[in-house]
């Protein structure tokens, strides 16, 4: 390398790392690339939402002639301002990895061998065909993601809800996103948080709920961090199950034991109204009290059902029930001293305070993951603030189009584009707008996602499409899903790009086209949707997702329904998907806006994009002086009576530690991306297993060991982390799930959310041994 | 070969120990930073087995808590 080259690129290295330095934030370079442009006038910077998380970073790609080569953050995108983390830095090389499906393949003989794609779509709309016949309409599945286009999930709900008339469509978002949408759905009766990014430059505290940002929404904590910078009073509070980056950069850190947020946010309450720090003119205009079921259960059992009754209460009732809450006894419970509970409800409390609120799997990922969105909710509600800059509880999300694609578009079992499956008027609307008869779409849902593997192993599902997602490593409770999928008579189509588990076990791999080599649209979790055209070609015989459908439809004898020309499929989804959102509470951008933009927020109407929702200053569906909760029938936001219940499985003399889940900075989810770029791999190169220093000791476990852990479901072997990044406290360990070669969820339980059906992949017991 | 940078933490108190074993080490360049708490290191390697070995190396130096990377480049 050219010497001055590599000097630049050192000049570079240690601008990205002052830069992180000065935001106190490890993992994040501030456009430092800007000088790349150096090198000639050949580089042509194109605009694109971020391939990773749920942030939805505008990016601008640097393109050589057919190839991306360099990467910026872009500054004219609100998100991020030109900032990028380092997953987005390197988010390009994911294109070129060595080992990048680039044909076809078909297994024959137990092999998969190439074939043409034409042939390999012949075979997949024949078995589907076959199954059908055979075994009934339901018998047929999807399974997407929250890393789909719109275009893809659109094409995909139209096909299977509207053509097949199976509800069997599910998407990884259930595994992350789901409780939000019900917290959403139960609070407000309609989903998205009604804040947006900018609350981050309002606020005057921060408290993070079971939320490790510093590493999962790096740029979201670099904001924060420079408005703590920019304005000395602003306080962050890390409230979590254990240390992390986030806590290190925080204010405050302060530990509940897992599963005990559902208490700590009742004694919040508690401490909020015996102290008058309830802002009654808001509560008494804009809030109604509820009770749902209790003892409601984990899931755990093939069919199991639940279905929640709301009872409305009055506030006595409400405020009898938070006496099982004084901070004293939740301290007992949580392990968070009652001074940690009572300092926590003050900055809430303080009326001069503005406080945002933020989590992500943590409270999602939680087999009562309903009730805590809507106890943190609670929180904002008895003190008014919501909805107004600085205000806000802020669901995050993990991926880059949970909201736009598995959210807004509706691909789970109940929902439609617009509504849901069970509303005869929802039905009626999407059956004008697809060109099917009403009849055709099936009022029942099927399968949630774990329900769906399930049924997969049973043989009531036979076929199954797996597009964008790699649940031979995701789903909780692993082998016994692994193992279904392979059973005989069990038919697996995944569009992959580069060969995972799931592939592994595929008979047929579509090579599926890669972020910016398709044009498309992702939903980031501000309620931002934003565009990127196809920047490079697509390597090989790769095809576009949304186009592997459409041939399939075709063959299948949808035709009328699937017209599109292959130049402008893309607008045209995007022109009849926004006919269902036709309404100033949700009404999308027109493309051309979006094409023009690094993205724009809805609801957009008449040319404004809507940055607080249901408060009338910002809000053009918001009618009144000061907020309308417009989304449940009483105009109200509702407070809920959510008890404190255990988790499915805790700790016992057998299995002594908690295990908790998750991810880390450099790795995206499963790392069948990331682990091909050399530099994330070799930050990171292998998954590990987090252990608090005392307990190591106590079982004679140092740093680097072999260590075995082991569940009721299975057990694994893995290198010990002693006091690295993350640190457990005494009986917890943690295990980041991006390395396909430790399956911990062979170890994690199936059990989920009774209401949103989201599994726990926080909490289950295991026992460590030194191996 | 690989270029990168790092935030680094020290172990408690160790910061100036840190800097110290760092500095001596062939290949990286230490910068101290704004933020008085860490350490700005930049690595230039020249080729993939070197660049294993300082990643030992820094595996084992006891007064670094941990790195964060902020920027890698690596020639293919
Ligand atoms: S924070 Fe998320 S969206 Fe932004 S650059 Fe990093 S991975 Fe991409």
């Amino acid at each position: 390398m050219n010497i001055n080259r590599r000097s630049f690129i050192k000049s570079m290295a240690l601008k990205s790392a002052v830069a992180a330095a000065a935001a106190l934030f490890p993992g994040i370079s501030f456009g430092a690339w800007k000088e790349a442009d150096f090198p000639s006038g050949m580089i042509q910077w194109k605009k694109t939402p971020c391939r990773f998380c749920g942030t939805g970073c505008g990016l601008l790609a640097g393109i050589s002639g057919d190839r991306a080569v360099a990467v910026k953050g872009d500054p004219n995108c609100s998100v991020n301002k030109g900032l990028c983390c380092v997953k987005g830095y390197h988010s390009i090389q994911i294109l070129y990895g060595k080992d990048r499906f680039k044909d076809a393949l078909v297994r024959k003989n137990g092999k998969l061998v190439k074939v043409p794609v034409q042939e390999a779509l012949d075979l997949v709309a024949d078995k589907m065909k076959e199954n059908i016949k055979d075994h009934g309409k339901d018998s047929v599945a999807i399974y997407g993601s929250g890393q789909w286009s719109i275009a893809d999930g659109y094409t995909a709900s139209k096909l299977f809800k509207g053509c097949i008339g199976t509800n069997n469509v599910e998407a990884n978002a259930r595994l992350c996103m789901a409780s939000a949408v019900t917290g959403f759905m139960t609070s407000f009766g309609l989903d998205e948080p009604m804040g947006c990014y900018d609350d981050i430059d309002h606020a005057d505290v921060f408290i993070t709920w079971g939320n490790n940002m510093a590493e999962m929404h790096p740029v979201l904590f670099s904001r924060m961090l420079a408005n703590r910078k920019s304005k000395k009073h602003v306080k962050i509070i890390d409230f979590a199950t254990r240390t992390t980056r986030s806590s290190q950069a925080s204010d405050k850190s302060i530990l509940f034991r897992p599963q005990t947020d559902l208490a700590v946010a009742n004694a919040i309450c508690y401490e909020i109204i015996k102290n008058k720090w309830v802002n009654w003119n808001f509560v008494k205009k804009h809030v109604s009290f509820h009770k749902g079921k209790t003892n409601i259960g984990y899931g755990t059992q093939d069919h199991f059902k639940f279905k929640d009754k709301a009872e409305t209460v009055d506030l006595n009732k409400y405020k009898a029930f938070l006496q099982d809450y004084t901070p004293e006894k939740v301290e007992k419970i949580s392990g968070v001293s009652a001074k940690d509970i009572k300092y926590m409800a003050s900055l809430y409390g303080a009326p001069d305070k503005k406080v945002t609120s933020f989590w992500c799997m943590g409270m999602n990922q939680h087999t009562r993951g309903t009730w805590i969105n809507n106890l943190v909710y609670n929180i904002h509600l008895l003190v008014g603030k919501i909805s107004t800059p600085g205000n806000s509880p802020f669901s995050l999300t993990g991926q880059p189009s949970a909201c736009g694609t598995v959210r807004e578009v509706g691909t789970l079992t109940h929902k439609l584009p617009h509504g849901v499956v069970m509303k005869e008027k929802d039905r009626k609307m999407a059956a004008k707008i697809w060109n099917v008869p009403v009849e055709k779409i099936d009022p029942k849902p099927t399968y949630h996602t774990v329900e769906m593997f399930r049924a997969l192993d049973r043989g009531d599902i036979r076929f199954m499409w797996i597009q964008v997602t790699n649940p031979m490593v995701t789903m909780p409770n692993l082998k016994r899903y692994r193992e279904g999928a392979k059973k005989d008579g069990r038919f697996l189509v995944v569009s992959e790009i580069y060969p995972t588990p799931t592939s592994d076990v595929a008979d047929v791999v579509l090579p599926s086209a890669l972020w910016i080599e398709r044009e498309g649209f992702f939903g980031n979790s501000e309620r931002r949707t934003q565009h990127n055209e196809q920047i490079v070609p697509m390597p090989g015989n790769t095809m576009c997702n949304t186009w592997q459908l459409i041939e399939v439809a075709r063959r299948l004898g949808f035709k009328k329904q699937f017209p599109w020309s292959r130049e402008t499929y893309i607008e045209d989804i995007w022109n009849e998907y926004t006919r269902f959102h036709d309404s100033p509470k949700h009404r999308m951008a027109p493309y051309k806006v979006l094409k023009a933009r690094p993205g724009v927020q809805w609801p957009f109407v008449n040319g404004m994009e809507t940055k607080w929702r249901y408060n009338p200053k910002y809000d053009p569906a918001a009618k009144g002086d000061d907020f309308d909760f417009y989304g449940k029938p009483d105009n109200r936001a509702w407070i809920w009576l959510r008890p404190y219940e255990p988790a499915a499985e805790s700790p016992d003399s057998e299995y002594p530690f908690w295990l908790n889940t998750g991810r880390v900075l450099e790795h995206w989810h499963t790392g069948s991306m990331t682990r091909r770029v050399p530099i994330l791999h070799k930050a990171v190169p292998a998954s590990y297993v987090e252990i608090n220093s005392d307990d190591a000791a106590n079982l004679g476990i140092t740093n680097g060991s072999r260590v075995k852990i082991t569940s009721r479901r299975g057990s694994i072997v893995m290198i010990a982390s002693i006091d690295g990044r993350g640190r457990p406290p005494r009986g917890m360990v943690f295990v980041p799930f991006f390395d396909e070669k430790y399956l911990i969820n062979e170890v994690t339980l199936d059990a989920f959310c009774p209401i949103s059906k989201q599994p726990d992949y926080k909490k289950c017991a295991v026992k460590l041994e030194r191996a | 070969m690989p270029v990168c940078s790092y935030l680094a933490y020290p172990a408690r108190g160790a910061k100036k120990e840190l800097a110290k074993e760092l500095s001596a080490l062939r290949y990286c360049e230490v910068t101290p930073s704004e933020n008085e708490e860490i350490l700005l290191l930049v690595t230039d390697t020249p080729d993939e087995k070197e660049e294993k070995a300082l990643q030992d190396t820094l595996k084992n130096i006891k007064s670094l808590q941990s790195l964060g990377m902020t920027f890698g480049h690596m020639d293919e």
